[in-house]
């Protein structure tokens, strides 16, 4: 019993890792434009085709001769994929949701086009790559280490430190550098800092480049994880990572980390101790509790600083 | 403009005429499959299958009904695998294609709503892959070509008990899916019938688009099963058969025929050699007419028809058959609509490329089942076959 409920906890930390990278592109983009960018699980997906297509590049698939082993194969799809992602990104944000900044729509209508942008993403793969299915390419040899009954792979293991690094990464440049003070302070408020003299879009870009990138991340991890890519891939972690932004409180990077994890840790225990098929009726029920007892989440201050 | 609107009715009369005269000399026939979705390559393969029919009966003038020679017309709709569209394209081929009988939905998910509309708009409709009792049961105009659950499921549990000398087992299934829940339950049944209560030591299940099945995995090797029978679409399983050797599972999995799609080792790789599952056919080792049409298949499209293409191929032909039986066809759609499922009820036997069949009351055939293995080569290996 013990040794199972270890073996959860792993499951759990990999699992929330990934609602984790998920919900940090959510909040980062929501503290800065104070935009739910409903189209970020399906950058996940984009992400994790860019990754399909650069690692079987660089594996030999289309004629290019194969000269790297898997490893290096996953030290060059890594830095490429995040690149590639973010291009999409900031893709979206000039030709999406600027233009409509610009002409100072409300809000409800960028969440609008946000979903449909989503969308966009989605039948957009399905048309061009069509709808079968692709399988990821094992770039590196999986190891299963074995502590008494509890079993690792060396992916769980790289996922779970990923996540973590990602988020003192970001912790890093929102409190640290002069961007990240940037960015904080268009969260705080958004008229005053043009005339200070800040370079708005500049900023807005960067944010859309970094929550991309975290993104992208997450999709080559995933598909490392879950080696089955289909066009709507992104579609149910997506919404449920962006729920756990939200319990964690949606514009603070912290929250979205911990809600994260709060949200795998939930959904694991409860196949732990209850049937099975109770599983997201009991584990919602937990969230709807906590947003009952804390409305803005559990780092989330009402209208203060976020970011 | 008042004085126009006579004739301009009669025009589109005149048109209308024109046009059921021209269909008098085709028979239109309705796909209701999965081209996207879920399981796009179910949906690949059934058209290909029927496409290569179609070749064969156009490209020798037609279908012979009576003393007349029809052409035939397929009609292929995409249900994207999801139970409500497939309600809406049964609506769309029986009312705006006017076709006279249905082939599909494939899976039981989608042939257990649409199968409701057929038999209310009395269309004949015949499922080729669909296992669930509840598609067929009470519905006199819907068939199919598969056989069912509650015999398939013994025949997993029959075959384990043989092959693993197994006592105990885990199920692991998928809650939104009919036909997984229904066969998960049947199995269990079964199993515990024939092994004592409680001999089902863990009985999980997963949600929708879920691809993280640790929890659930976790579970169900702690409690020791001696075999994991995993009664899930092909897609569901490559990803759970790697979970489960990444878990430390080293006992075998038994499956059940949603696992015989042509992509299934592509996606599962070499954590699905050495399983076993019970289909409707096994490719490697076929006979006769059986290998006829798969050498056909599979230089025509490259790849060796799994299942699905078979038993499309075999519902096609049992509709195609019934044509024929019904004497002569009148123009009258709601008859004809009629004749054809009298025909079809009163078959009396039909050698398909998945085995001879006939079939029973309640429109579903009686038909043997057959075990294969999946071997080194990731070809699916005839191990057993088990008729009712």
């Amino acid at each position: 019993m013990f040794d199972s409920f270890l073996q959860n906890i792993l499951n759990a930390l990999q699992w929330g890792s990934f609602y984790s990278l998920i919900a940090l592109g959510y909040t980062l983009v929501y503290g800065v434009l104070r935009l739910i960018n409903f189209a970020h699980g399906d950058i996940v997906m984009v992400g994790a085709y860019i990754a399909f297509f650069i690692s079987s590049l660089l594996l030999g698939q289309y004629g290019m001769p194969a000269f790297l082993p898997g490893w290096a194969v996953l030290a060059l799809t890594i830095p490429l994929t995040m690149f590639f992602t973010s291009v999409v990104g900031v893709t979206l944000e000039r030709v999406a949701y600027r233009p409509l900044r610009r002409k100072g729509a409300n809000r409800l209508y960028v969440v609008i086009t946000a979903l449909m942008a989503g969308l966009i993403l989605e039948n957009g793969n399905l048309l061009v790559l069509g709808a079968s299915r692709k399988k990821f390419p094992e770039l590196i040899e999986k190891v299963v280490y074995k502590f008494g009954s509890v079993y690792v792979t060396n992916l769980k293991i790289g996922v779970i430190l990923t996540a973590i690094l990602s988020f003192i990464g970001l912790h890093f440049i929102i409190t640290r550098t002069k961007v990240g003070m940037a960015m904080r302070a268009i969260s705080y408020d958004k008229f005053a800092v043009p005339l200070m003299g800040i370079p708005i879009d500049t900023v807005i870009v960067f944010t859309f480049i970094l929550g991309s990138s975290m993104a992208g991340l997450a999709g080559i991890l995933f598909a490392l994880s879950y080696p089955i890519l289909d066009p709507y891939m992104g579609m149910s972690i997506g919404w449920k990572a962006f729920i756990a932004a939200v319990v964690g409180g949606i514009g603070d990077i912290r929250g979205a980390f911990a809600g994260g994890f709060i949200l795998g840790i939930i959904e694991i225990m409860v196949v732990a101790f209850f049937p099975s098929s109770y599983r997201d009726l009991i584990a919602f029920s937990i969230l709807l509790l906590i947003l009952t007892i804390r409305p803005t989440g559990l780092f989330g201050v009402a209208q203060t600083t976020k970011i | 403009m008042k004085k126009l609107l006579p004739l301009l009715l009669a025009l589109i009369c005149s048109l209308m005429m024109i046009d059921s005269g021209l269909a008098a000399d085709t028979i239109k026939i309705g796909f209701n499959i999965p081209l996207t979705g879920e399981i796009p390559k179910v949906g690949e393969s059934s058209k290909y299958a029927a496409e290569m029919l179609l070749a064969d009966i156009n490209g020798q003038g037609g279908l012979q009904v009576g003393d007349k020679k029809y052409k035939l017309e397929f009609v292929y709709e995409d249900n994207e695998s999801k139970a409500e569209s497939a309600v809406a394209v049964a609506q769309k081929l029986i009312d705006r294609d006017k076709v006279l009988a249905i082939i599909g939905p494939n899976s039981s998910k989608q042939a257990v709503p649409a199968g409701e509309i057929c038999d209310l708009n009395e269309t004949v409709m015949i499922s080729p892959w669909s296992t669930n009792p509840d598609t067929t049961r009470d519905r006199p105009f819907v068939f199919r070509a598969a056989f069912l659950d509650p015999f398939q499921g013994p025949v997993a549990v029959d075959f384990a008990m043989a092959q693993f000398k197994a006592k105990t087992a885990a199920v692991l299934y998928a809650l939104a899916n009919d036909y997984s829940k229904g066969l998960a339950e049947i199995f269990k049944a079964d199993f515990e019938k024939k092994n004592g209560s409680g001999s089902v030591v863990a009985f999980e299940s997963y949600g929708d688009k879920d691809q993280d099945f640790s929890a659930q995995l976790t579970q169900i090797i702690a409690a020791k099963p001696d075999f994991i029978f995993l009664p899930n679409n092909y897609n569901e399983v490559a990803l759970t058969v790697k979970q489960a050797h990444d878990l430390g599972w080293k006992g075998p999995f038994m499956g059940s025929d949603a696992w015989g799609s042509a992509e299934l080792m592509n996606l599962c790789g070499d954590d699905c050699i050495g399983s076993f599952f019970s289909t409707h056919y096994a490719a490697a080792g076929a006979q006769g007419a059986t290998k006829a049409f798969i050498d056909r298949y599979q230089a025509k499209y490259g790849y060796v028809p799994d299942d699905v293409a078979a038993l499309t191929w075999d519902a096609t032909r049992l509709v195609l058959q019934a044509i024929q039986e019904s004497g002569k066809l009148s123009g009258n759609l709601r008859a004809d609509r009629k004749a054809i499922r009298e025909a079809l009820a009163n078959i009396k036997s039909f050698a398909g490329i998945t085995g001879d069949m006939k079939l029973d009351a309640q429109g579903d055939p009686i038909k043997c089942a057959v075990v294969v293995r999946i071997n080194e080569k990731g070809e699916f290996v005839f191990t057993k076959s088990v008729c009712p």
